[in-house]
């Protein structure tokens, strides 16, 4: 396998104090951790990518950490997410070796975090943007905790490139008022309610 | 302040070639999207039920599109999603009164089933700007090879009073899935997860 080399890292912070409404003595921050790296499948078609899988482990790791350490400590943590854009060299399944080891990391680190790491992904272009979801860790039917962060880079990815995104949040959407599974009222069992 | 639809737009890909192998049947994806007024852009308004209702008729309705531009039935649907972009005027808390009290349950009615949660993203945005919407298998979240997303843009929306309401439904995972899980032939679909 070749090593992982990596090219650029972004970190993203998001305060929102208000919307309009009442703003909460608390504002909402949501993180984002990205890390740029060669794809090493760009330009040929691999038949058997998941060693890189293992590759990534460390780096996820590393991801995560910054978000807990950005955001407070894993206690400040309520919501999260992943994604990855693919430089235009590569394919869609490039982006899919990120769900373990991008998911899994945050779900280390994070405790009563049952629930699956929402996530999406792309083929882009330089400076292509990606809209992260983003749900309650410990259930994933939190509806106050439903949302999503847009990131990107204007010069990345490049062709052989690989945009890795984590992202975190510390509460629920500003405002929030459409109802449904309240994080008060979660059993944290299943993952999902 | 019922629906006010000022446009729908269909897309429908079809992946008949990935990294130069050849994708037979290929893989498809379709994404539907309403542009609709925003009945409360401009205004702070603490009782968003307006919305939650104007959810379930575009749950339906963007559901059935999809699964028409496919020319599947219900069953052969696979994975979805749904998402949203409000126009400046409007507060992220507008996409989520139309995406979650009231939207998936008609449009699990759409493509049949439809244990697992739908999965989804929201944000502020202008014209002409992309809008991500995530995609999962429909009865089993952890399904790797169905985790995916599908772009849509509208050069002329959403405008500042108005909110872009997306819908997508497959009938296929990822072309050349290869990074192991869960299969959606090994998947039970009772929970809802695996």
């Amino acid at each position: 396998m070749p090593d992982l080399i990596l090219l650029l890292t972004v970190l993203s912070v998001y305060e929102v104090f208000h919307e309009g409404g009442p703003a909460p003595d608390t504002p909402l921050r949501r993180a984002a951790a990205l890390a740029i790296i060669q794809n090493p499948f760009a330009g040929r078609y691999v038949e058997d990518i998941q060693p890189f899988m293992e590759d990534l482990k460390p780096l996820g790791l590393q991801m995560a950490q910054r978000l807990v350490d950005t955001l407070g400590g894993p206690q400040n943590v309520q919501g999260y997410g992943k994604g990855t854009i693919v430089g235009e060299a590569g394919e869609l399944e490039h982006g899919a070796l990120w769900h373990a080891p991008g998911g899994y990391a945050m779900r280390q680190l994070l405790d009563n975090s049952n629930a699956i790491v929402p996530s999406t992904k792309k083929v882009g272009g330089v400076g292509a943007r990606l809209d992260v979801p983003i749900t309650h860790i410990n259930a994933s039917y939190v509806r106050s905790h439903f949302d999503a962060m847009e990131v990107g880079c204007n010069d990345t990815p490049r062709a052989g490139e690989l945009v890795l995104v984590l992202v975190m949040s510390t509460g629920a959407r500003i405002h929030n008022r459409a109802g449904g599974l309240d994080a008060a009222d979660i059993k944290g069992e299943d993952g999902l309610r | 302040m019922s629906l006010n639809i000022r446009k729908i737009a269909v897309n429908v890909e079809e992946t008949h070639i990935e990294a130069g192998r050849t994708i037979s049947p290929p893989t498809r994806k379709a994404v539907a999207v309403a542009v609709i007024s925003n009945p409360f852009a401009g205004t702070y308004t603490e009782d968003l039920t307006p919305l939650t209702d104007i959810g379930a008729e575009l749950g339906g309705l963007l559901g059935q599109r999809c699964v028409d531009a496919l020319g599947i039935t219900p069953a052969q649907a696979e994975s979805y999603g749904k998402s949203a972009m409000v126009g400046e005027n409007g507060e992220l808390e507008h996409a989520a009164a139309i995406l979650h009290p009231k939207l998936g349950a008609p449009l699990r009615a759409a493509v049949e089933k439809g244990a697992a949660l739908v999965p989804s993203s929201k944000k502020m945005g202008s014209p002409g700007q992309v809008l991500d919407v995530p995609l999962g298998h429909k009865d089993a979240a952890y399904v790797r090879s169905h985790f995916d997303g599908i772009e849509v843009s509208l050069n002329d929306a959403p405008r500042a009073g108005e909110i872009m309401v997306a819908v997508a439904v497959t009938d296929s995972g990822r072309p050349l899935p290869r990074v192991g899980g869960l299969t959606h032939e090994e998947a039970k679909g009772e929970d809802g997860l695996r």
